[in-house]
């Protein structure tokens, strides 16, 4: 009669066994080739880390508004830690610095990220050639740069019409072009060159140099970028990596135009420049025009590169750049006497909870306790393989959510042996009573969870920062909850109801049906539901069933079992 | 037997019972009494002690950073000490940079202040007081994280509330849960107001966790009256409220259990944190945590079921049902 539910529950706990196995394994992964370790790693507070003082770099003499600072602040934030779990902490100091502290050593790709503005521009090439190769001379001295006459006109003579336009070049812009050094100030500043006048800038190896039209879009105008390797129109990896953008729909429309007028060019002015802070990164010849608004950048990257660029663009330009000024380890803020004192009040707090399951609940809090060993398992694991590959740093105020969390996850255990102890109530054999029970919990469990995976869906989706950290926590305690009351906890009380102990309602067992007053039912003021009434028909008063010796219940008791979940099976 | 698991028998078979409901209007005057204490409160108590209602940390509103350099000793309590001799109510951040560096973060000094401060490390550390630097700190905590995560909690708790209304096909629960969630961060809220607890970021994601927490524990109840009301263990021989009233009952055993298993790790977190560690980031988050799982737990039994009781018996034809039973009921008894 018991054998679906019984090869259910093993089945139920092999998926679990698998489960953890596969965390471990992933885990095991990262341990050997990716840097990853057996632990979680730990946030500011508790282990120290890096404090990079940034200040901006500006070539003008003009000053840093403070809403400049805290757009910045901002922006490097998201490059930081866009997934919010990092606990990175970014904030300004005096009126001009800003200060990132970052757990943990920073490799340069880190620092590259947090120091370039990564402003994007977009302007048509006018002319481009090789750029001199050396302003050094043979006698090591540097031959003066050759001087351009200032006196020569430097309005057009006729107004362009477009960005392409050649009547752009003046007679001074063309001079200032034919001697350009990519090593001069002018060359390092053509990151805040106006955008609305022609430019002179060089690539970013100095190996050739370009005269631009007007910027036609910017960076602003994307929607969204990502990386990836390109592939040929066969679906085959070129093993080149790129930056896939996506323009909003003034971009989309900009974009277009350009491409269109371009395609129609020939020579240099059938290209197009992208720059990023002024230096020309690629510049492509224009074979159609793009209507669809998802340009790609290719040339030259890497994989870290890509990436980098496309977060870069996906975040936003920096108002201003900056430069690492310096560069330090820092302490713990908070000792270690505190993270251990935490620690230890989480054990305290944790016997506290398995005595008093054990008291409400007998041998069965023993489930709970083993529910919660096994929901602390896959959390662990999940923690430190998070902190492996998204860089999750636990923290003190995150560890007490973690502690917290065991009362949500214990909730769970709690509704369901609630159900099937009012299942016993209103007469059900214990199997039955398990399966009914379940079936009632669950639908609360996964209603309850809902709400607490929505909380953390739409936080995860719209926060920032520490907040968004927040909402990965709770998504990730909320899933563990339900993966353990449903491939543990409820198999492994299927399987005792089968025993002699739990099935005789021993005593000890928290699921006693004559403590549980199932034998009171008589005078009880609800109606029972129409199929346990016809079972409990010959179940007599109150002293009749408590001289009945124990035996007899048993047999009762199968009986009934036997009877209800033949009902429940058809 | 235990009496425990005697009280939950006579509680799931209504022999005995608390009138949640019934007696609404009295839990009802309790709850405006907190919440007027929780919003008006910390106003009282910081004009009183002349400080702010509520004492935000660094993180939030920035403040003043003392750099040491070249210290006799990385000591970090030295500097807690100093500044704590200044004005005790600080408690500053202290960490060690590079190889002979101490920084202290604290919160916004006065000039005056910030003298003293300088005085205080450079005796503590046994420097010149030119070895002393200060200069002022921005936000780590800044205007786009608070804005970003109100826009985030207000469409979070209308999809809820909506979620919730499809799931119980009656969006006067899903109200009633969300005016008890707001009863709850409202009550959390006033406590670091009422306490004078420094505001700190953890303090912020312990109040969004009693967010999770509070209605999350209302779901749970609210499914049961589900069940009761308009499920299949409905009793057609009771009032709308005498159902409501039975499920609140017959949850009550899980109810208890449930915040007990969620709080005695928080106790013992605020206890440590309290008695042996004394004030710091343990004591601020747990004690706002706990109080926060005991006010979400009332609120259920106490404020979210009677209200929901409540406004469905002034629906005409619970109402009418209701009288008509009544009726019976008074005969039966006589």
């Amino acid at each position: 009669m018991s054998k679906t539910p019984m090869r259910r529950a093993w089945r139920s706990l092999i998926w679990l066994l698998v489960l953890i196995v596969a965390l471990i394994g992933i885990n095991a992964g990262g341990v050997l080739f990716g840097g990853g370790s057996w632990t979680p790693k730990l946030a500011l507070d508790l282990q120290g880390g890096t404090q990079i003082i940034l200040t901006p770099q500006i070539t003008d003499g003009s000053s840093v508004t403070p809403e400049q600072l805290n757009q910045a602040v901002s922006i490097i934030r998201q490059r930081v830690d866009s997934a919010g779990v990092s606990e990175a902490e970014i904030n300004t100091q005096g009126t001009n610095n800003i200060v990132v502290s970052i757990p943990g050593t920073p490799d340069q790709d880190t620092i590259n990220r947090i120091e370039a503005s990564a402003k994007l521009d977009f302007r048509a090439v006018i002319e481009t050639s090789q750029a001199a190769v050396s302003a050094v001379g043979k006698d090591g001295k540097a031959t003066p740069a050759p001087s351009v006459n200032p006196n020569l006109p430097s309005t057009p003579s006729v107004k362009p019409t477009d960005a392409s336009d050649p009547a752009w070049v003046t007679p001074l812009l063309q001079a200032q072009y034919d001697v350009f050094d990519c090593k001069s100030a002018a060359a390092q500043d053509a990151s805040y060159a106006p955008a609305d006048k022609p430019l002179i800038t060089c690539d970013e190896t100095g190996a050739y140099k370009f005269l631009l039209g007007p910027v036609e879009v910017t960076g602003s105008q994307i929607a969204d970028a990502t990386s990836g390797v390109i592939q040929t129109s066969q679906g085959s990896s070129t093993g080149q990596w790129a930056v896939y953008m996506t323009f909003d729909a003034a971009g989309t429309k900009a974009f277009a135009q350009v491409t269109t007028r371009l395609a129609g060019l020939t020579g240099a002015r059938n290209q197009f420049a992208i720059l990023l802070d002024g230096k020309v990164i690629s510049a492509p010849a224009t074979k159609s025009a793009i209507t669809d608004g998802k340009p790609q950048i290719s040339g030259g990257f890497t994989q870290q590169s890509a990436k980098t660029l496309a977060d870069q663009l996906k975040y936003g330009a920096l108002p201003i750049g900056f430069k690492v000024q310096s560069s330090d380890t820092i302490s713990a803020t908070l000792g270690s006497t505190q993270l251990l004192n935490g620690l230890l009040a989480g054990l305290i707090g944790l016997i506290l909870v398995i005595v008093y399951s054990l008291i409400q609940y007998r041998t069965l809090g023993l489930v709970t306790v083993f529910s919660l060993a096994v929901a602390a398992v896959i959390t662990y694991l999940l923690v430190t393989i998070l902190s492996w590959y998204q860089g999750y740093r636990l923290s003190l105020a995150g560890v007490a959510g973690l502690i917290v969390a065991i009362g949500i996850t214990a909730d769970s255990f709690i509704v369901f042996f609630e159900r099937t102890r009012d299942e016993l109530r209103e007469g059900r054999g214990l199997e039955s009573a398990v399966e009914t029970g379940w079936r009632r919990a669950i639908r609360t469990i996964i209603a309850s969870d809902a709400v607490n995976f929505l909380a953390a869906l739409v936080l995860f989706i719209l926060a920032v920062g520490n907040v968004r950290g927040f909402a990965l926590t709770l998504g990730l305690t909320t899933v563990v909850d339900l993966v353990v009351v449903a491939l543990f906890t409820h198999p492994v009380l299927a399987l005792l109801a089968q025993t002699n102990f739990f099935a005789a309602g021993h005593r000890l067992s928290g699921l006693d049906p004559q403590a549980l007053g199932a034998v009171y039912r008589g005078r009880a003021q609800f109606a029972p539901s129409r199929e346990v009434r016809a079972a409990k028909i010959a179940s007599a008063s109150k002293e009749a069933a408590k001289r009945q010796t124990i035996a007899e219940r048993k047999a009762a008791m199968s009986n009934e079992a036997g009877a209800d979940f033949g009902k429940a099976e058809n | 037997m235990s009496r425990f698991t005697q009280l939950g028998n006579d509680l799931y078979s209504g022999k005995r019972s608390f009138d949640f409901v019934a007696r609404r209007k009295t839990w009802y005057l309790i709850s405006v009494i907190l919440v007027v204490i929780s919003i008006a409160g910390p106003f009282v108590r910081g004009g009183l002690t002349n400080s702010p209602a509520y004492n935000f940390g660094i993180e939030f509103t920035g403040g003043s950073e003392f750099i040491v350099s070249s210290p006799t000793s990385t000591d970090q309590n030295i500097a807690t000490a100093a500044v704590e001799s200044i004005d005790a109510t600080v408690m500053p951040k202290v960490s060690t940079i590079g190889a002979s560096s101490i920084r202290v973060q604290t919160t916004q000094m006065t000039n005056e202040q910030t003298v003293k401060v300088k005085v205080a490390l450079a005796k503590g550390y046994g420097v010149p007081e030119t070895n002393v630097t200060s200069s002022f700190i921005g936000a780590t905590w800044g205007q786009d994280i608070t804005q970003q995560a109100i826009r985030g909690l207000v469409v979070f708790i209308i999809l809820a509330a909506l979620v919730m209304a499809l799931y119980f096909r009656t969006w006067k629960m899903s109200i009633v849960a969300i005016i008890a969630l707001l009863h709850d961060v409202i009550i959390t809220t006033g406590i670091y107001g009422l306490t004078g607890f420094e505001v700190t970021p953890g303090a912020v994601i312990g109040l969004l966790t009693i967010l999770g927490y509070s209605l999350y524990d209302t779901v749970v109840v609210f499914d049961k009256i589900r069940e009761n009301t308009i499920g299949v263990m409905r009793d057609p021989g009771k009032t709308f409220g005498q159902q409501v009233n039975l499920a609140v009952n017959q949850t009550l055993v899980r109810s208890i259990n449930t915040s007990v298993v969620a709080a005695l790790p928080v106790a013992s977190i605020l206890f440590i944190g309290a008695f042996v560690l004394g004030a710091g980031t343990l004591r601020d988050i747990s004690l706002a945590l706990l109080i926060g799982i005991v006010v979400g737990t009332y609120s259920t039994l106490f404020l979210a079921a009677p209200m929901y009781a409540g406004w469905r018996s002034k629906e005409p034809t619970v109402a009418k049902n209701d009288e008509k039973l009544l009726a019976v009921q008074a005969r039966a008894e006589v």
